[in-house]
């Protein structure tokens, strides 16, 4: 077996007297599509705010590549090679969707700010080889048209795909998505399914996935984790999941109760 | 959008030297369609870029500073403008837009820290005065209480950008730890804390209500206050102190924009509009919002150095909350977050007072000596005060904003889309 890319172990977050998240253990292997399922407040976006340093757990431990990132700030962690799309869009809508990529580029970028002042040819070689790089991302995600626009004025679906685009745009080699599809139709939801794949077999990234949309999630994922008040209810392949007496407990009567028997007729 | 890429027609010719640097995303547009964007390659033929100002044919040239030609024109005719102005203006008149170029470049350090990074600071006045007093301790003359070492300007000039800055440095692990309003307050405190500061430390500033002279203009050993003659012309003081406000204002403002579209920029409006976005991009907060502190700083020292020596003498209790919403208001009325806004918002702030005074004979409600409602300087207070708040509600990007949309406006005239 392969070592894995990710750990977490007995990770538990309180707010008060809120349990968020209460000993979960899960781990992402190299190049795996790893989604995370779960009812509304289950504590999905509490987990990727653990691994990327915006919340800090009270027990447990989680590793990258060996090493562990609890007490690191979220910049550090981002520059390890974790880069992560948020639940509720959080582009810089002032800036160009050119300029919101090329913030993904950050960490990868060296000129200091007295070089940059003076436009010396170390600032310029590094803004022009990070704009060739976005530009493979701009083409990629079709967004060549809007590609000078401010981010505020772009519908929500294009923003999703922006917000994709500068997650890629950190090279990273774990990416989170949260909630790639939310509010999408069906035609959207198609493309943003195709990128994520094609992500997967061009670049053989590790990706973790939280999404509400099941079909999307037993299409795609390797392994599926199901966490339900904070605990982890399972963990297995899709099939596995989806016959988990447990899950089946914790969907029913939930909205999302239909959707995953449906997706439960179309295995069969 | 009339962008393109650099056409991918020739891209065989240098391919292969392109392919051994082949990047992980480019794998993600499956072929290598190497769009080249060394300076030079990929140039479009002229005739069909002639009439096409936002076509742009490198990546080079899109992101350059004066990316348009028109832009290039522009600039070079406002400079040349500028140089000549003060041969032709009477002394007065050129005073008054020097002035109006120290306070821009205090407002371009500001439009850094609040523009761009988003931290708004009413604390600037006294970053000002600690450039004032380095300068006037570095290359002032001693008087009976005061200091003054009498060294060259260039050297005061530096060390009124480092000494601010360090102190901003100082500073900076508060300021960066609260937000908004919060911030506006501590700076506040800071500006009437450094006001009793320099009101009892008399050797430095003259002391409360007496002050001191600014430094004594002499730069790389020639004394400013001297006429020289340069063939034909004849530089009389006040051409030399405005070419130098002029020169360092241009070098200054530069500067800023090319920070501004630099990777340090792009932070700045990041750490702005979402801060734990931009941490998870990879931004490291503190260190960002420490620099747009200590850069700011070190602009507005600058600027309070040479406003000492145009204005000749300083006091303590000058450098007050008044001036702090000046440059507030120069930098809102010229446009948050763009430099050449900054330029004009300066322009407006420092003259409107000056217009208002020549069109007082003509308002009837404004009194000249006796009648009348409200005097000139009230009007002038009235004025700013509805404008900061107008542009606030209606155009945040300034009078650069309305500019725009006037430029965009005629662009697609006679079509209304
Ligand atoms: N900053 C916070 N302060 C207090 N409580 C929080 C905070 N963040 C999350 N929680 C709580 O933690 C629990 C898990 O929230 P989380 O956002 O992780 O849910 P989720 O699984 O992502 O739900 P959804 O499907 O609605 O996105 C919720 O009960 C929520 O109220
Ligand atoms: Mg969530």
């Amino acid at each position: 077996m392969t070592t894995p890319l990710l750990t977490a172990e007995g990770i538990a977050l309180r707010f008060g007297g809120n349990v968020a998240l209460d000993d979960v253990s899960f781990d992402v292997r190299p190049g795996e599509l790893f989604a995370i399922i779960g009812p509304n407040g289950a504590g999905k976006t509490s987990t990727f705010n653990c691994i990327s340093g915006v919340y800090r757990p009270q027990s447990g431990d989680i590793t990258f590549r060996g090493a562990s990132l609890l007490g690191q700030r979220p910049d550090r962690i981002a520059a390890q090679g974790i880069a992560r799309t948020f639940q509720n869009i959080e582009l810089f809508d002032n800036l160009s969707v050119l300029e919101n990529l090329l913030l993904g580029r950050h960490h990868l970028m060296r000129a200091p700010w007295w070089q940059a002042m003076a436009w010396q040819p170390g600032t310029r070689r590094e803004e022009r080889a990070a704009r060739l790089e976005i530009e493979h991302l701009i083409e990629f995600l079709d967004l060549t048209s809007v590609r000078r626009h401010p981010v505020g004025i772009l519908p929500y679906g294009i923003k999703k795909r922006i917000e994709l685009g500068r997650a890629l745009a950190m090279q990273p080699e774990l990416l989170l998505l949260d909630e790639p599809v939310a509010g999408m139709n069906a035609e959207e939801t198609e493309d943003m399914a195709r990128f994520i794949l094609d992500i997967r077999t061009e670049l053989g990234l590790a990706m973790v996935m939280v999404e509400h949309d099941m079909r999307l999630v037993m299409d795609l994922a390797d392994r599926v984790m199901v966490i339900d008040f904070g605990r982890r209810i399972a963990l297995g392949t899709p099939q596995e999941v989806q016959r988990d007496p447990a899950v089946i407990a914790a969907y029913l009567g939930g909205a999302t109760d239909e959707v995953l028997e449906s997706a439960h007729q179309e295995q069969r | 959008m009339t962008t393109v890429a650099p056409d991918s027609n020739r891209a065989t010719q240098d391919g292969a030297q392109h392919g051994a640097e082949r990047s992980s995303t480019s794998r993600l547009t499956g072929q290598s369609r190497a769009l080249r964007s060394g300076p030079g390659r990929g140039k479009a033929l002229r005739s069909a870029t002639r009439g096409r100002p936002r076509l742009f044919t490198s990546y080079d040239q899109d992101s350059a500073l004066l990316n348009t030609s028109a832009k290039r024109w522009w600039t070079l005719a406002a400079i040349s403008i500028f140089l000549v102005l003060p041969f032709w203006l009477t002394r007065d008149l050129s005073h008054l837009l020097s002035v109006a170029m120290v306070m821009a470049i205090a407002g371009v350090g500001l439009n850094l820290l609040t523009g761009y990074a988003g931290q708004i600071s009413l604390g600037h006045p006294f970053f000002m005065a600690l450039g004032a007093y380095t300068g006037a301790v570095v290359a002032g003359v001693p008087g009976s209480i005061v200091i003054g070492w009498e060294f060259d300007l260039s050297i005061a000039l530096v060390l009124a950008a480092v000494i601010p800055g360090l102190v901003g440095l100082v500073v900076a692990p508060l300021a960066t730890r609260v937000r908004g309003l919060y911030l506006a307050v501590l700076t506040l405190g800071l500006l009437m804390l450094g006001e009793q500061l320099f009101k009892q430390w008399a050797s430095v500033t003259g002391g409360s209500g007496v002050g001191r002279a600014g430094a004594v203009p002499v730069l790389f050993g020639n004394d400013l206050e001297r006429t020289y003659a340069v063939g034909p012309l004849l530089i009389a003081p006040h051409v030399s102190l405005y070419l130098l406000c002029l020169t360092l204002l241009v070098v200054l403002a530069v500067a800023a924009r090319n920070l501004a579209r630099s990777r340090t920029g792009r932070a700045f409006a990041a750490v702005r509009d979402r801060d734990i976005a931009a941490e998870v991009m990879g931004v490291n907060l503190l260190r960002t919002k420490t620099l747009a502190f200590v850069l700011s700083s070190a602009y507005a020292g600058v600027a309070g150095c040479l406003f000492a020596i145009l204005i000749g003498r300083v006091a303590p209790e000058q450098w007050n909350i008044l001036m702090a919403i000046n440059l507030l208001a120069i930098v809102v009325i010229g446009g948050v977050a763009t430099i050449s806004g900054t330029l004009i918002g300066a322009a407006f702030v420092v003259l409107l007072p000056r217009i208002l005074e020549w069109l007082a004979p003509w308002l009837p409600f404004v009194s000249t000596g006796s009648g009348g409602l409200i005097t000139v300087f009230q009007l002038e207070s009235i004025l700013f005060g509805a404008l900061i708040v107008l542009f606030l509600i209606l155009e945040p990007r300034g009078l650069f904003g309305l500019w725009h949309r006037v430029r965009t406006y005629f662009a697609t005239w006679p079509f209304s889309y």
